[in-house]
């Protein structure tokens, strides 16, 4: 790499010189005054622009810089350019292709789907007992589709310019603007597939709006949509495995990648039932395994959701990317006890007609936190409609990084509610007097049972109390244009890679990443990559790659199992979820974060010497399956900090105190940090490294976010 | 202050799927009445990976009431003594102290135990890969308001949607019979266009998958709806028999 950058530095020299020698040659043959002048703006301007280039291509040639082959060509354009020009593998070789998908949620279950259809041999991995289980199916609120059904004025381009305004201007133009291009096909998909969307009296779909955005461009099923789109998923999936298609694994985990000749050619697996240890070939490796929320060990994700996949290909050479950009959201039920195991969220949905208050009073705040005084008690000039004063514009639809701050300056400045002070109000009061108690009911019921059964409250009379909670996580693996990981043949979709969110992900828009990749875009991108792989035969699993990648993870488990210590695994996440959440959480300071860096790998040394699993590897064990995750939580939480502490400014989720206005919003550092944290592995205890992917904005002006007017 | 019951749990441990089972009890002191019946199970393994044995296995993930993987038989009840919750929604508010909670895994020939209270409900997923599905490629379909479907049709179809697979229904039924999970599939389908061009086929396909793994049939008793954490109403079955006689006569 090293002799490349020479040769470009000294091309890029050579080049310079003739520009410079043939303008000083033009110069001395005329003698006008003004035609000098005008000569020598030519030399600068030319000067300046060679520069530039050579800055850029040096940049791109060497190592500290990832390219993400973005297709020529304006932005509208792109996608389809691509798809005229990419490669394809004809129907006869297809069924000769063997292609792994870890994961069934809507992007790996929409991916194993449409590739079977499509005639690959697909073989599909998922930890729970059906595919139907995965975490998609607890999303509630919606998903985005620029249909413009509302006439609100919505187009694609729109869809493009709120989701990358809403993620701060760190997301990559190229593959948001084909993220809102797809949008369309699939609402049109699941409506086919039979998916019962809300519709209006007449007969059409109905949309209602999301945070981030003034128009109406959510569809929805009742608070049930991930459950919908998810059960279509599961059920074009079904049908494949039906057709033999598919090769279904349940309550599989997948434990490692395996790499033949820098290409990734399958995985290790461990059976969670009888624990035997697996290996499986194919041509190319998809995994959409999710996001990492869990490290924060309460979150709204699932109790079996990990970023152990992530881990094992960032350990192999994929790239983790931004992550410290992890999403905060403000509307969960707040965490009420010691023994709590998780938190839950209560949709997005509900801002469209909830409002949002704390007391205006500290001293009301104090006696509702005591229990001397009921919210319902406080008049409407005592309370703080804190959004709707601070954002005009937007009032409680901001987006949820902007709401979730808001949240904490309420709580931390002591307006806080519940008898922890760590809650604010989301009050129907207000709508059920405009619309009706019906209405309110028929809009979202499921929500105000589930928020009943939970805190046993009835918030049809009392307002909600709500407070921010992890709940997704922007970063993940880098992958290029094409889903692409920088390990060839591994590719990486959903949430669990880091494109289309930027710093901050809008609501009811990971539905539509999740399925835009798994229907529409990886079917496509990565046949560019199997075309050459047509005549690469079936590989033997006793090749020493795969021998190796399973000794290696047989040395971890009996490593693991060995130890024998006093301490629960959960006992021990817990403390690496506080860690986090204390420091690298809501709000980061380089000292803070610093902090954690330190307690993380106190942590880490207190898991690998003191942790107990009970019972056999060789047996269907929870410890051991939660002691392998939380593992690699605490890589993540490491990355994490390390992360957050590189990026020294403010931007969509991450929140460094030090970078921001004087009205507390988040300041960006765009000189310096308008680039994607690429961090490759370097080996067990070694830091890893930085490698930047510059986010070059040719089509959308970069500004500060104002969702104040 | 936090209110709390002691409890004695009542709970059935299997070390596999021919091991043969029974009842261990246990005590537990101090349980919030806030926390979740799964929460409270939590507590318990802590407890018991603190005295080195074996936790309880049990199926739960999203805890939220949707994902349908937790399934506990609670004296007596799929999902215990409240209405319209999952398992992990049920809160220890509902017992009272002092008392004996009786845990078992689902009741069901079709739903064998693979440890302690984990099942395996992988007849579900065969009765869906048999028709539960309209046969769609990915790609090429007409846009979304092309057919108008009327708001009563698509809320109805949108009830019958709502059944997340648990097992509950078969768990709860006398015969050990299938019939509303089947028939909440085959019904949402049926009451939209995309679905009815399959609609016989569908019927058939599925009823027989039910039968052939060994499920039992249904005469009406009514158990499965009254457990159904989701409500999934009775009619669904009555549509789906007939549908089924439907297709039977265009044979």
């Amino acid at each position: 790499m090293a002799k490349k950058k020479e040769d470009v530095v000294d091309t890029a020299k050579a080049v310079t010189n003739k520009v410079v020698k043939a303008v000083k040659e033009k110069v001395a043959q005329v003698t006008n005054d003004d035609v000098t002048k005008e000569a020598v703006e030519a030399v600068k301007d030319a000067t300046e622009k060679v520069a530039k280039a050579v800055k850029q291509a040096v940049e791109t040639m060497t190592e500290d810089y990832v390219t993400a082959k973005i297709p020529e060509g304006p932005l509208a354009d792109k996608w389809n350019n691509y798809k005229a020009h990419q490669k394809l593998v004809n129907p006869a070789n297809k069924r000769r292709l063997d292609v792994i998908v870890v994961g069934t949620g809507l992007a790996g279950a929409s991916a194993a789907a449409s590739l079977g259809e499509l005639g690959f041999n697909v073989l599909n991995f998922c930890i729970q007992d059906s595919p139907r289980r995965a975490h998609s199916i607890a999303a509630q609120g919606g998903i985005n589709a620029a249909k413009n059904y509302q006439n609100d004025g919505d187009s694609v381009y729109r869809l493009f310019y709120d989701t990358i305004k809403g993620g701060d201007y760190r997301a990559r133009e190229a593959n948001v603007y084909r993220l809102a291009e797809v949008s369309n096909s699939i609402i049109d998909q699941c409506v086919a597939q039979g998916v019962p969307f809300a519709r209006e009296y007449g007969g059409l779909l109905d949309n209602r709006s999301f945070g981030g955005a003034q128009v109406s461009r959510t569809f929805y099923a009742k608070g049930q949509t991930g459950q919908q789109l998810l059960l279509g998923a599961y059920s074009a999936l079904s049908r494949q495995i039906h057709k033999g298609t598919v090769k279904m694994y349940t309550r599989y985990e997948m434990l490692d990648v395996v790499v033949v000749d820098g290409r990734a050619r399958g995985i290790i697996t461990r059976n969670l039932v009888t624990g035997k240890i697996e290996r499986f070939f194919a041509h190319a490796v998809v995994v959409g395994t999710g996001g990492y929320g869990n490290t924060f060990f309460l979150s709204t994700n699932a109790m079996a959701s990990n970023g152990s996949a992530a881990v094992q290909m960032y350990k192999k050479g994929a790239y983790f990317a931004n992550p410290c950009f992890a999403q905060i959201h403000p509307t969960c039920i707040p965490v009420h006890g010691e023994f709590q195991s998780k938190l839950t969220l209560m949709s997005e949905s509900l801002r469209n007609d909830g409002r949002i208050w704390v007391p205006k009073k500290k001293e009301d705040a104090e006696a509702i936190r005591a229990g001397k005084k009921k919210p319902t008690e406080i008049p409407d000039e005592d309370r703080d409609f804190y959004l709707e004063r601070r954002y005009p514009a937007f009032g409680n639809l901001v987006p949820r990084d902007v709401a979730s701050r808001a949240a904490k300056e309420r709580c931390d400045a002591g307006f806080g509610v519940n008898n922890t002070g760590l809650a604010v109000y989301l009050d129907f009061k207000y709508a059920i007097e405009r619309l009706g108690r019906d209405v309110v009911e028929a809009r979202y019921g499921n929500l105000f049972q589930m928020y009943d059964k939970i805190v046993d409250e009835n918030p049809y009379e009392t307002p909600m109390m709500i407070f921010p909670a992890i709940h997704y996580t922007m970063g993940g693996i880098w992958v290029d244009y094409e889903l692409q990981t920088s390990v060839k043949g591994l590719f990486c979709i959903g949430e669990a890679n880091f494109s289309d969110h930027g710093a901050n992900r809008l609501g009811a828009s990971a539905l539509m990443q999740g399925l835009a990749d798994g229907y529409f875009v990886l079917p496509y991108t990565i046949q560019n990559y199997l075309a050459d792989q047509i005549q690469v035969p079936r590989m033997s699993t006793e090749l020493k790659e795969f021998v190796e990648a399973e000794k290696a993870i047989n040395d971890k488990i009996d490593k693991l199992m060995s130890i024998q210590g006093t301490r629960s695994v959960d006992s021990i996440h817990r403390e690496l979820g506080l860690v986090m959440w204390d420091f690298v959480g809501m709000a980061r300071t380089a000292e803070g974060l610093r902090t954690a860096l330190k307690r993380i790998l106190e942590v880490k040394k207190i898991f690998w010497t003191e942790v107990f699993i009970p019972g056999s590897r060789n047996d269907l064990n929870v410890e051991l399956e939660k002691a392998l995750r939380l593992a690699d939580f605490l890589e993540i939480g490491e990355l994490m900090a390390r992360d957050g502490l590189n990026r020294e400014e403010s931007c969509g989720g991450h929140f460094r105190e030090e970078y921001q206005t004087p009205e507390g919003e988040a300041l960006r550092q765009d000189d310096k940090f308008s680039y994607v944290s690429c961090w490759k592995y370097q080996g067990e205890g070694q830091e890893p490294k930085l490698l930047k992917e510059k986010l070059e904005y040719e089509f959308v002006a970069r500004q500060t976010r104002n969702y104040k007017a | 202050m936090e209110k709390t019951i002691n409890i004695k749990v009542r709970v059935w441990r299997q070390a596999g799927p021919k091991a043969k089972g029974a009842f261990e009890t246990y005590e537990l002191n101090n349980v919030s009445i806030d926390s979740s019946f799964l929460e409270m199970l939590d507590v318990l393994n802590e407890q018991l990976i603190h005295e080195r044995k074996e936790p309880i296995v049990f199926d739960h993930d999203c805890r939220e009431g949707i994902c349908g993987m937790c399934s506990l038989y609670i004296n007596g009840h799929p999902h215990g003594p409240d209405s319209s919750v999952t398992t992990c929604q049920l809160h220890m508010r509902k017992f009272k102290d002092g008392e004996t909670i009786t845990v078992e895994p689902w009741r069901s020939h079709a739903f064998p135990v693979i440890k302690d209270l984990m099942v395996d409900r992988r007849a579900y997923d065969k009765i869906m890969q048999a028709g539960g599905y309209v046969s769609v490629n990915t790609g090429g379909v007409p846009d979304a308001n092309a057919i108008p479907i009327s708001k009563l049709k698509a809320d109805e179809a949108m009830d019958a949607a709502s059944c997340i697979g648990c097992g509950a229904c078969a768990a709860a039924c006398k015969n050990g019979s299938a019939m509303l999970f089947v028939a909440a599939k085959v019904s949402q389908l049926a009451l939209l266009p995309q679905g009815q061009v399959e609609g016989a086929a569908r019927a058939k396909a599925m009823l027989s998958k039910m039968d052939e793994l060994g499920f039992g049939n249904c005469t009406n008793t009514g158990a499965c709806a009254a457990e159904c954490p989701k409500n999934i109403s009775l009619s669904h079955i009555a549509r789906l028999n007939r549908e089924y006689i439907c297709a039977k006569f265009k044979d």
